[in-house]
This record gives C-alpha cells, structure tokens and sequence, in this order.
C-alpha cells in the first residue's frame, strides 16, 4: 500500500520534551541511557493501540471526589479539571483514556512506599480515570493536592500537581506527564519541572483558573488542555476523510 | 500539512504512579480496574515474560513501570485492548512478569514481515520521558535475520532477544539494562 510507506508519525521534538538525563534531578543520572536513541519509522506495531471503551469506567472513577468515600467528603479545596485533548494537527481526540493519580490535600499519597508524616484522608485514594468525549473534552473532580518534600541533591519541594496518563488512539501517542497550578511558586524551584527546559515548554504544563467552569458554592475549576502527538494524513486518508 | 501544536511534554511518572495505573499494588481497592500484566490474547502459544530492570550502577529497579503491545498469534492487533498489558517491579524482588501468548509476524512499512516481537514502555522514577523498546524472541533466529529494526541496530541487538527459559517451557526471560555496558536499545519510533 502507497501510503504506508511514510512515516506515519515524525519523530518527537526530544528537545522540547525533558532530555533523560538532567543531573539537577538526582534520580535521572542512572536511570538515563548514554546510547542515543535509533529513529525508526513508525509501522503497525506503532501505529495501532489499545482501545479502551466505556466498559472499562467505574462508576465513580472521573469524580475523586465520591470514589473512595468511607464516611465524608475528602478534606480540601475541591476543583473540577476540564480541558481538550487534541493532536499536534489541532484534531480533537476522541476516546482517549486519562489515567489520573495526585497526593492528597495535605501531600500524602495512598500508597504503601509513601511515608510522609502529613496524614492519609480516609475518604480519599488520589486515584482516577476518565475518558475524552467525541470533540476531545475531558473532565474530572478532585481535591486540590499539596505540595511535599521529596529527597533530590538534598531536600527539596515538589510544587502541587497531578499525574495524568494518556493513550491515543496510536501506541505511538503513548505520554505520561504531570500539570501544576497557574501562581505556585514552588513550580520554579522544582527539579522535575525544569527537566523541561524550554520555558514556553514548562508553561504548558501549568493549568489555568477557570472561573467560567467554576460550580456555584461548590468547587473551583481549572483548564488543562492536552496535546498528544499527530499521525501525518496520507492522500489516502484525506479522501476518506 | 503542517504541525500546528507542540506535544504536551512529558513528565516523570513518579514513584506512586501505581495509584494511578496499578491501583491494587498500591493498596487501593478498585471494582473492575481491567488492566493487568496478562494480555486477554487467547489463540497460539502461552507464554510468560520475567525479567529485571537494571540502572546505570547495576542496581535493580524496584518502582518502574512496565507495559507492552502486541500483535496476537496471526500478526493482528485485535481489537480492544486485547495485546496490552501492564505490570510493575515487584517492591521486593524487582521481577515483573507478563502472561501473554507469542505474536505472529507484524507487517514492515513495506508489506515485508517483522519477526515476531512487542513493544515495550517503561516508566519509572528517573525516567523523565518513558523508554521505548521491542521484545524479540531468541528462538526466532529466521525472522530475526530478517528483521528491519533489528538490522538497523549496530550495536546491542542482543539486548532486544528474549531468552527461552531452560528449565520451563514457553517461559522467557527479558532483563533490561537502563544505562551502562549492557545497555537496552531504545527507539525514537
């Protein structure tokens, strides 16, 4: 076939994405590889991907909020997170599956290795999922994480985010990243954030207020629109729409 | 066509990206999370995958996450989200393991055949953009002869066989070296 003989996807821009190996993040020195990366073009086993309906959602996995309830609400500032997911073509994304994963309002994650002092919210897991509807949209409700401290090249601070993991409709659309929170001053002095280092790169990963989507004496909103690499149309594509 | 949005960058998945992606390893109870390290692919050979994720100093990697992808034992994605599987770095041990069955031939960009093999991600603590590679079989001399990425490679090929397993049968073994002398190849596909 003509058109499978392009490359369907061109390679990503590594110096947009964070390098592998940026010493300011201690735990990037050994976990980095040396060898440059082998470009290779992308075939089926890239351009396919797992396809996660509907089925796969619980009832209460995109309100965080409700899904881990024992007896109340979660302690916090409650939010609802919307945005669009699109590719690099400016296409909206549909049925893309968010994976979500955040500390708790005082820092601390439900998970076995995590042993920070600020105590676990019985009424909260830091656990989610959702996914984009037929234009791209996206959308949960969660608490506000903390900030919490973290061991780097002595003791830093990690500036409130959330983790978001993401498939596309392509394996090759595969990204797992965090966003952080317009006005935290923490977002600057974190290593993690500045692996990134193109600064119209890092402000990309900072999620906007968004009054307009805020409920009424109920939750504040925030705006974190998603972009996830583009497969190249074909002729062929395009006259098949 | 022109590119008109630059790729959300990526993010370091942490070490508490189970909560996220494993929930149970975790220790959070979740009803029908639907992801595992078993693949859902039925029809061919069973096999097993183990192995280890190294760094640059030799050390086990005990908080990385892994996933794979792959076509099914006729060389087809199924549909769904048959071919995918996810497991972690035991806390422990360090081993992770997939269950799956072994894929068929996957097309070339040229209609040619790739040896049998499945791409593989991983994620972890360190790792500021995920790793990109392919789990090819040992025991698949043939194809992998004639295999265009592996033939692209010019050093470090073997790093991308699995290993039969003497002493089990359809069990394979698949260690990952991040950095150093040993060190995986990774892609840029």
């Amino acid at each position: 076939m003509a058109s499978n003989t392009k490359p369907a996807f061109a390679p990503r821009d590594r110096t947009w994405h964070p390098k592998g190996l940026t010493p300011a993040y201690n735990s990037s020195v050994l976990r980095s590889p040396k060898r440059a990366l082998l470009q290779m073009p992308t075939s089926l086993s890239e351009t396919s991907g797992p396809v996660f309906g509907h089925d796969m959602l619980g009832e209460n996995d995109a309100d965080m909020l409700a899904n881990a309830v024992v007896d109340g609400d979660p302690v916090g500032e409650r939010i609802v997170v919307s945005g669009r997911v699109l590719d690099e073509y400016a296409r909206p994304q549909a049925g893309v599956l968010i994976e979500v994963w955040q500390a708790n309002a005082g820092g601390r994650y439900r998970h076995i290795r995590d042993g920070y002092l600020a105590p676990l919210d019985p009424n909260f897991s830091g656990y989610g999922r959702c996914l984009s509807d037929s234009h791209g949209n996206y959308s949960f409700r969660t608490i506000r994480p903390g900030p919490y401290p973290f061991p780097n090249n002595g003791p830093a601070w990690r500036p409130a985010h959330i983790h978001l993991s993401l498939f596309g409709a392509s394996f090759a659309q595969r990204l797992i990243t965090q966003f952080y929170f317009e006005g935290d001053p923490l977002i600057r002095h974190c290593a993690i954030v500045n692996a990134v280092s193109d600064p119209a790169a890092v402000d990309r990963l900072v999620a906007r207020l968004d009054l307009d989507n805020a409920v009424p004496f109920d939750a504040l909103a925030y705006k974190f629109d998603i972009v996830l690499r583009g497969r190249e149309e074909t002729p062929l594509d395009a006259e098949h729409g | 066509m022109k590119k008109q949005l630059k790729e959300t960058p990526s993010q370091t998945a942490g070490p508490y990206v189970h909560i996220g992606l494993l929930p149970d390893v975790a220790g959070i109870d979740v009803k029908h999370h639907g992801i595992t390290g078993h693949t859902g692919l039925k029809d061919g050979t069973p096999i097993t995958i183990t192995g280890v994720v190294r760094d640059g100093s030799g050390e086990i990697v005990k908080d990385a996450l892994l996933e794979i992808w792959q076509a099914a034992d006729d060389g087809q994605f199924a549909d769904g989200h048959n071919g995918f599987a996810r497991c972690h770095t035991d806390f422990e041990t360090g081993e992770f393991r997939f269950e799956t069955v072994k894929p068929g031939p996957v097309a070339w960009t040229d209609g040619s055949s790739q040896a049998p093999h499945m791409t593989l991600m991983i994620f972890a603590r360190g790792i500021n953009i995920h790793l990109h590679t392919r789990i090819y079989f040992a025991d698949e001399a043939a194809a992998n002869a004639a295999d265009p990425v592996l033939n692209a490679i010019t050093a470090g090929r073997e790093t991308l066989l699995a290993k039969p397993d003497t002493n089990s049968n359809n069990s394979y073994r698949f260690d990952v070296s991040l950095q150093g002398e040993a060190e995986t190849v990774f892609f840029d596909i």
